[in-house]
């Protein structure tokens, strides 16, 4: 019976929709995030992938449905309907979002220290010293050197951007990370130490995430669960090997048989 | 109002404009270190001039006034004679140059030495009013910053100085917590000053071109941002006045001749002249001096 669980899931999402004018975002989306769980949303271009995942970021309104985040004070709470500030709250302690373009994510004319530094300062740090050993401890853990904290990302490779972003959003230690192409736009060599180093601290941080992406080699690496989605619909959905290696729904064998693999 | 010219209303503005400038500084004074939208009005001279700080001089006027101008701390510079000619002329108000005296003070740059009373108001020109803008320039978000309290992003730029420099670099514009609510931008001055906006008169800030109002009551709690480890500092230059000997006035370093030849004076100009009016010398002054 379910009331014997310990703990209930991170996220529940329920029916979310969401349409541009007549054309559809996404729809009949429902589904739960458990603790330390990373799910994975694939599918090809235009199937509704960043739509769904910036409704459940608190980045765009559904025109339907409820995204119920478990909140260290009141427990599950619709977070589509709560208050604008109690939103802002959630993304920049408990949520992280991860963008595909890193310039999105970081602030490019501030130092990556500051800008690994930007989160703890905004929930209240004021040690400089603290501060700066923290921001250095995350760049080693992202792999940069220690040398360049008081360089601006715009001068770093598209790697090393990614990387810092992904520093800038864990420091703080969110429950909930949300992350849309984390490996687009970049050279294969670079996606490769990028996914290594991002499944290295899902596990070592026992992270929950929900990672959108065309990859399929992405979500084999990172995901526990796998959602399909096509024309904004979720067509398939299930644990990530099952899925990849026994495909059921005929958009997701060609998507395996890597025919729509862009 | 014998000496007013009758081509103009009192004070150059109407009074409807007036009625709506004096509603956006009460909304301040009830809200400290808000900045309050006001519709700034065309002013015969350019922004970048003060058009804000004239127009709030403008709003809370009364022929009773006398009127005090300083820029950079000096009653003689092109822009504080013409501010204070500007209002000799709308609003035959006394001017002067005593600070004590003074019961509309407007200033750019600078805060008197001489410690203001109640009965004061001072009057700020701004140019830019958002302490957030060089980090954040989208308006809407900056408001909203302001609105749910989001103020990281002010320890992120002293941050970014202590990384530099090795220490918080701000020398101008250092920016305060009001109240402990609203960060606000306390126009260019420099951080010397910051200490003496916990004061008995009443500060109005006016940004023209950018149409903002914001004010700080009397004896309003007014906090410099910093860190732990690095604890706000309102330093100044560490010598006295060449000319008054006054060691705790902002300095101006002056040249004096071709070859290089330097000294520092106090900024404000009154307070030099009435410390040398009462016999204080510095090591530069002429023995003779009146
Ligand atoms: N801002 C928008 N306005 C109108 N249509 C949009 C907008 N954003 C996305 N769409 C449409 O919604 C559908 C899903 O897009 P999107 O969520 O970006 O898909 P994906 O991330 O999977 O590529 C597409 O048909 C796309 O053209
Ligand atoms: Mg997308």
């Amino acid at each position: 019976m379910s009331n014997l669980q310990e703990s209930g899931p991170l996220l529940s999402v329920r029916d979310v929709a969401k349409f541009y004018g007549a054309r559809v975002g996404c729809r009949d989306v429902s589904f739960d995030l458990w603790p330390g769980e990373v799910m994975g949303i694939v599918g090809e271009s235009g199937s509704g992938k960043t739509t769904l995942l910036n409704c459940l970021a608190g980045q765009l309104t559904p025109d339907h449905g409820e995204v119920l985040f478990d909140t260290r004070t009141d427990g599950l709470k619709d977070t589509v309907r709560m208050s604008e500030p109690e939103r802002r709250m959630l993304r920049r302690t408990d949520w992280a979002f991860v963008h595909q373009h890193a310039h999105e994510g970081l602030r490019m004319n501030v130092s990556a220290g500051g800008n690994v530094g930007e989160r703890l300062m905004a929930v209240g740090a004021r040690n400089y010293g603290q501060i700066r050993e923290e921001a250095l401890d995350w760049l080693g853990r992202v792999e940069i050197s220690g040398e360049r904290i008081d360089d601006r990302p715009s001068a770093f490779s598209g790697g090393m951007r990614q990387r810092l972003q992904i520093a800038r959003n864990l420091v703080t230690g969110p429950r909930l990370v949300f992350m849309d192409e984390p490996t687009g736009g970049l050279d294969v060599s670079v996606q490769a130490r990028l996914l290594d180093l991002l499944r290295g601290l899902v596990r070592e941080m026992g992270l929950s995430a929900i990672i959108v992406t065309h990859d399929l080699a992405v979500v084999r690496l990172l995901a526990d669960r796998l959602m399909v989605m096509k024309g904004g619909e979720v067509v398939e959905a299930g644990l990530t090997d099952q899925v990849l290696d026994d495909p059921q729904h005929g958009y997701t064998q060609l998507l395996v048989s890597s025919v729509l693999q862009v | 109002m014998d000496g007013q010219d009758q081509a103009y209303n009192f004070a150059y503005l109407d009074e409807q404009t007036k009625r709506m400038i004096r509603r956006a500084i009460l909304k301040g004074l009830a809200v400290p270190g808000y900045q309050v939208p006001f519709a700034s009005r065309e002013m015969p001279m350019p922004y970048g001039w003060g058009t804000g700080g004239v127009q709030v001089s403008a709003a809370v006027m009364v022929p009773e006034d006398r009127f005090k101008v300083i820029d950079q701390g000096a009653d003689d510079t092109t822009n504080a004679v013409s501010i204070r000619k500007f209002f000799e002329k709308t609003a035959g108000v006394a001017v002067t140059e005593r600070t004590g005296e003074a019961t509309v003070i407007q200033t750019r740059h600078r805060i008197p030495e001489e410690e203001l009373g109640e009965g004061q108001v001072l009057v700020y020109q701004v140019p830019i009013p958002e302490p957030l803008r060089f980090l954040e320039p989208s308006e809407v978000e900056t408001r909203k910053m302001h609105a749910l309290e989001e103020y990281g992003l002010m320890h992120v730029k002293l941050y970014e100085d202590i990384a530099r420099h090795g220490a918080i670099s701000t020398a101008y514009a250092y920016p305060v917590k009001v109240e402990g609510r609203y960060v606000m931008d306390p126009s260019p001055i420099p951080k010397f000053d910051n200490p003496k906006m916990e004061m008995a008169a009443v500060q109005l800030f006016g940004a023209g071109r950018e149409q903002r109002i914001y004010a700080l009551p009397p004896y309003t709690k007014v906090v410099s941002l910093d860190f732990e480890d690095h604890p706000f500092d309102p330093s100044k230059a560490d010598h006295p006045c060449d000319l008054c000997g006054a060691e705790d006035s902002y300095l101006d370093e002056v040249i004096v001749d071709d070859a290089g030849g330097r000294m520092f004076v106090c900024s404000d100009t009154d307070y030099c002249g009435t410390r040398q009016a009462n016999g204080h010398r510095g090591a530069l002054a002429a023995e003779d001096a009146a």
